[in-house]
């Protein structure tokens, strides 16, 4: 008889058929980028031209530069409107036009790009039309549209860490003595921060991911890496893409094996804290 | 009598609670609530060639101002079948590409959940690390595979199952399995927060008062997780309603959906006030969706502070 609360071989099977969907799509993608062919999907022998290849193609390498330094400017800007954005929502009891704010704050987890993008862009248009002059479409206004979408994902991710945190620390901080802001960079920071880590790589990617809104909002002096890849995609696929696609891919994964060792080592701290308390 | 004045000075200066509020409120107040202000004022202009492409509503006469507003986008939106198919097409395309996302993505969840605690992180980023990887490079991995000279049709023809390949690339089916795979992991996430904050004791009690595990699933289980398939399927079909990269890239010509058809007028049509008038009726079939998503968001939040 099943033991309730654990697996099933049956359950478990179809979470491995699952796993297979997700990541034979990308493991095809790093096998053909070292393939000698220029056929995607004919085996013509072990090769790292594609590599060389990506390398000296400048303008894709002149999009990256623009996709990188867009993302960086992104992920500090989003974590720092996030965690204001947090604190709002989950520290401030109330206050006029906190039910507005809420629903700013959660739309764009789910609001379709092309909307997103069309207005963002109607809107520069229509503030270069007040000021007189048009605005300069370009790295700046894809910033100001990415840090707008990805604050509302950071929000999210502070927020639920900041609704979990035990509160007394900072309690007994206020008791003592210490204000506001005090208590909230010397105590509620250092207590959030992985959440903190945790959103500006999220911001990070969200913005070096984006095709849809940067293509709205950009000028003909800034095309970011998605554009670039978009449009090569649209020619045609070439093994050049494959070989972008593996070294993004092992990024990733890095970032990923260290965020999850922070998470696990976040995680035996407050076990241990807990243990300590009783 | 100097220390209450300076007290009653401070108490009305803005201090560090209004800055905390103004600066995220006043951002996302310019940036993304007054964006659609603007967009439901183009939506009524007309298209110009000009730059920027469209008239403006307010003129100044001799005899004041006056106002043109125009309905001709909107006509258009009822009148011409293009657009009523795509805006059916895409509704029709979430709601199924939604369902296919839950039928897949319910026992991964579930699965996952009853993982040990230690291994139930790691299956996790498993889940989520696909979604890391580039959007638009995944979608890239799927031409390769769907191709009629593609890894799949490949693979089918050297085990003898298919003589010629498959049409697969630039058909409904193609944008299908992009729209699973890319949303995916947005319906487990939900699911699993909610399948793991579930009392096992219920599904053991149920057990032993002899139910069979597909009674106990259908009466125990499933009624207690409604939130989360609520909430991940929203999660999938509010975007799904506008995608345009997966229909442009996997689907054929003859694969309509809004969010392509915004972007055709926009980009290569040039008419900003038609493809403003396509935003705003997107946005009211929109609405309700998103208010459920959102009452569900806040519930979270509440349930957290509980």
């Amino acid at each position: 008889m099943r033991r309730a609360g654990s697996n099933s071989a049956f359950s478990l099977t179809l979470l491995g058929l699952g796993y297979l969907f997700l990541y034979v799509p990308i493991l095809s993608l790093v096998v053909y980028s070292f393939n000698e062919s220029r056929l995607v999907t004919v085996w013509g022998g072990f090769s790292t031209k594609w590599y060389r290849e990506l390398f000296a193609d400048r303008q894709l390498m002149d999009a990256a530069w623009v996709s990188l330094q867009v993302a960086f400017n992104t992920a500090w800007s989003a974590v720092i409107l996030g965690t204001l954005a947090a604190m709002l929502l989950v520290r401030f009891r109330r206050f006029r036009g906190k039910t507005l704010f809420g629903a700013m704050i959660t739309a764009p987890l789910v609001m379709p790009e092309v909307i997103t993008g069309l207005s963002l862009l109607l809107l520069f248009v229509h503030i270069g039309d007040l000021l007189g002059t048009p605005i300069m479409r370009g790295m700046g206004t894809i910033w100001i549209a990415h840090t707008t979408f990805a604050t509302a994902f950071v929000t999210v991710v502070v927020a639920s860490r900041l609704t979990e945190m035990d509160r007394s620390l900072e309690e007994a901080a206020m008791d003592l003595g210490a204000n506001r802001v005090k208590v909230f960079f010397v105590i509620t920071l250092p207590l959030i921060l992985p959440a903190l880590a945790a959103g500006w790589l999220l911001a990070f990617t969200l913005s070096l991911d984006d095709l849809v809104i940067a293509s709205f909002v950009s000028g003909p002096a800034s095309t970011t890496l998605p554009m670039k890849v978009f449009s090569s995609v649209r020619m045609g696929v070439s093994p050049k893409i494959n070989a972008l696609a593996t070294i993004w891919i092992v990024a990733v994964s890095l970032a990923a094996i260290f965020a999850w060792r922070v998470m696990a080592r976040g995680e035996r701290r407050r076990r241990a804290q807990q243990r300590g308390k009783r | 009598m100097t220390v209450a004045f300076a007290r009653r000075l401070r108490a009305r200066l803005p201090g560090a609670r209004w800055l905390v509020i103004a600066l995220p409120f006043l951002w996302m107040l310019l940036f993304f609530a007054v964006p659609f202000a603007i967009v439901l004022k183009i939506s009524f202009a007309d298209a110009q060639i000009a730059m920027p492409p469209y008239s403006e509503l307010l003129t100044r006469t001799e005899h004041g101002i006056t106002i043109s507003l125009n309905f001709r986008n909107y006509l258009y939106m009822v009148q011409d079948s293009l657009y009523v198919s795509a805006y059916l097409g895409s509704l029709k395309i979430a709601i199924i590409a939604t369902f296919l996302c839950l039928l897949i993505g319910y026992p991964m969840a579930y699965a996952i959940s009853r993982l040990e605690p230690a291994a139930r992180n790691v299956a996790l980023l498993l889940v989520i690390l696909p979604s890391w990887t580039a959007f638009l490079i995944r979608i890239y991995a799927w031409i390769g595979i769907l191709k009629n000279n593609g890894l799949l049709n490949n693979f089918l023809q050297w085990a003898g199952l298919i003589g010629e390949p498959l049409q697969l690339l630039h058909t409904p089916i193609a944008v299908y399995v992009g729209v699973v795979y890319t949303y995916l992991p947005f319906m487990i996430l939900p699911l699993y927060a909610n399948l793991v904050r579930l009392d096992p004791r219920l599904e053991e009690a149920a057990f032993d008062l002899g139910a069979r595990p597909w009674q106990v699933f259908l009466r125990i289980t499933l009624p207690r997780t409604v939130a989360g398939i609520v909430a991940g399927s929203m999660l999938v079909m509010i975007p799904v309603i506008g995608e345009f990269v997966i229909p442009e890239l996997l689907g054929g010509p003859d694969t309509l959906m809004i969010g392509k058809v915004l972007w055709e007028e926009f980009f290569n049509n040039r008419d900003w006030p038609v493809a403003s008038a396509v935003a705003i009726i997107m946005l009211l079939l929109l609405v309700i969706p998103i208010t459920i998503f959102h009452n569900y968001q806040s519930r979270e939040l509440e349930k957290e502070l509980a």
